[in-house]
């Protein structure tokens, strides 16, 4: 569908990164994205760039998308070098072409580490996140009817913090935008919501070692608290996740 | 998997165990720079009160020495546990971003801590050579500052490394605090002023002594 030309829309400039696979040579590729509406998402701007691309026959820009609404974790990509774009506190597809102006040159990259390979142009293999998940951050509970609502006391506050660790959706934007490509800020809120919460005590030593060192294994770096993840993830996550984080596995390391 | 065997091998090759032999180091450094400053700033009470500190110090032998191994030991924890996290760190991005911004987190300190580290590095062998296996024989120690930094080129040298030093314990400082664990939401903001104000402190004041010194001779 062609936009209504006028003050609404701008014209843009794209530097999009192409790699067929894995194993392949990637390059940036030079696209026109025009009459873009100002209230289109960066992704709905990527879907009028790809639909002119599918009818000129060739192979369109990967993507990787779900909900569209901030809330999966699934989209993601470096846009003129900032994870998720320039705004704060935005999934790239929660980013509006508002905050772009007329006959800007975007970049777009996809998320850089060790651990996610590229699969094809911006999408990339995130399976390490899920690795780290896999060694531990889940709860083990027994079948049977289901607990009384208050049960187990957990302070307001206590929950908070926990619900705000929680708010992680794995996107990876901190891995990508950490100038050491460490994935410490999500493993950090991984182990920080059990670790808050009276639920996630009894396996509370063998998950900070395991995630730990699943984390070290899919090959993220080493964090060196330069804040970089907390400010760019779309979530906010503070990076006092990863002091928690330190604090349990060194428990678990000495304390045995 | 035998998490009880090995335990402490274990925590020394993870990455936060790495993490925290680095800021154990830093921290045996920060104290011994306490103790160092607090002994220099005698310079500013004169000649024989600076001499006879220095003798005193030199009365106490063995354990002197002690401290002195230990102070090589940390060092070479520091620097090769710090080369080592730099290169798992390089290696962990094998394609760089063709266009990549700050997002605002970084500071000057926290983005150069290795190349700070390796210029402290480099101002530590000659500070070392200029006043600890310098010909003392024939001269007090208050001679050898003295002559030191008579030498202008020297003391521009000396000045700006201070500045580098405090540019790596700015972010090094509240970084250890981080990784110990000991941070938390309430305290991150006094932490990081701690961090700073302690940084300026080492930094003035090693800084300002050859600027004293000029200005008396
Ligand atoms: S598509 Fe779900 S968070 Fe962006």
């Amino acid at each position: 569908m062609k936009q209504a030309s006028g003050e609404k829309c701008i014209n843009l400039k794209l530097k999009v990164w192409r790699q067929k696979a894995e194993e392949s040579n990637g390059r940036l590729e030079s696209f026109k994205a025009e009459n873009i509406s100002k209230d289109m998402s960066f992704l709905e701007m990527l879907d009028v760039v790809n639909e002119e691309i599918i009818l000129s026959g060739k192979d369109p820009i990967a993507l990787d998308h779900d909900c569209r609404e901030g809330i999966c974790g699934s989209c993601g990509a470096m846009v003129n070098g900032r994870a998720h774009g320039p705004e704060k506190g935005t999934t790239l597809c929660q980013l509006h072409m508002r905050h772009f102006s007329n006959g800007d040159t975007v970049v777009i990259e996809p998320w850089r580490s060790r651990a996610f390979k590229v699969v094809k142009d911006l999408v990339v293999d995130r399976s390490a996140f899920d690795k780290i998940i896999q060694a531990g951050g889940y709860i083990s509970v027994n079948t049977g009817g289901a607990p009384d609502g208050n049960a187990i006391p957990v302070p307001q506050e206590v929950a908070e913090k926990a619900m705000d660790a929680a708010e992680c959706i794995g996107c990876g934007a901190c891995a990508a935008a950490c100038p050491n490509a460490s994935a410490m800020l999500f493993t950090g809120a991984k182990i920080s919501q059990f670790a808050l919460l009276p639920q996630g005590h009894p396996e509370a030593k063998k998950r900070a070692l395991a995630m730990v060192g699943e984390m070290d294994k899919q090959g993220f770096g080493n964090c060196t608290n330069e804040k970089e993840c907390e400010a760019e993830c779309p979530k906010g996550i503070s990076i006092i996740n990863i002091a928690r984080m330190n604090r349990e596995f060194l428990k678990s390391s000495i304390l045995s | 998997m035998h998490w009880n065997s090995n335990r402490f091998i274990l925590l020394l090759s993870s990455s936060i165990g790495k993490k925290l032999v680095m800021a154990i180091t830093g921290l045996g450094f920060c104290i011994f720079l306490i103790s160092h400053l607090a002994g220099n700033l005698i310079i500013y009470a004169g000649n024989d009160a600076f001499n006879s500190y220095a003798e005193r110090l030199h009365t106490l032998g063995p354990l002197l020495i002690l401290a002195e191994i230990g102070l090589l030991l940390l060092g070479i924890i520091h620097i090769s546990t710090g080369a080592y996290l730099f290169y798992q760190n390089f290696r962990a991005r094998p394609v760089r971003y063709k266009k990549k911004r700050n997002a605002g987190g970084r500071t000057i300190g926290s983005s150069t801590m290795p190349y700070t580290g390796f210029l402290i590095l480099i101002f530590i062998v000659f500070h070392l050579v200029d006043f600890h296996f310098v010909e003392k024989a024939d001269r007090s120690i208050y001679q050898i500052v003295l002559e030191t930094f008579s030498n202008p080129g020297y003391t521009i040298f000396y000045i700006l490394s201070m500045v580098v030093v405090a540019t790596h314990i700015d972010h090094g400082f509240w970084s250890l605090l981080q990784t110990l664990g000991i941070d938390n939401l309430e305290c991150m903001p006094v932490f990081r002023v701690i961090s700073s104000a302690f940084s300026l402190f080492v930094g003035i004041g090693f800084g300002s002594l050859p600027v004293f010194i000029t200005l008396i001779t």
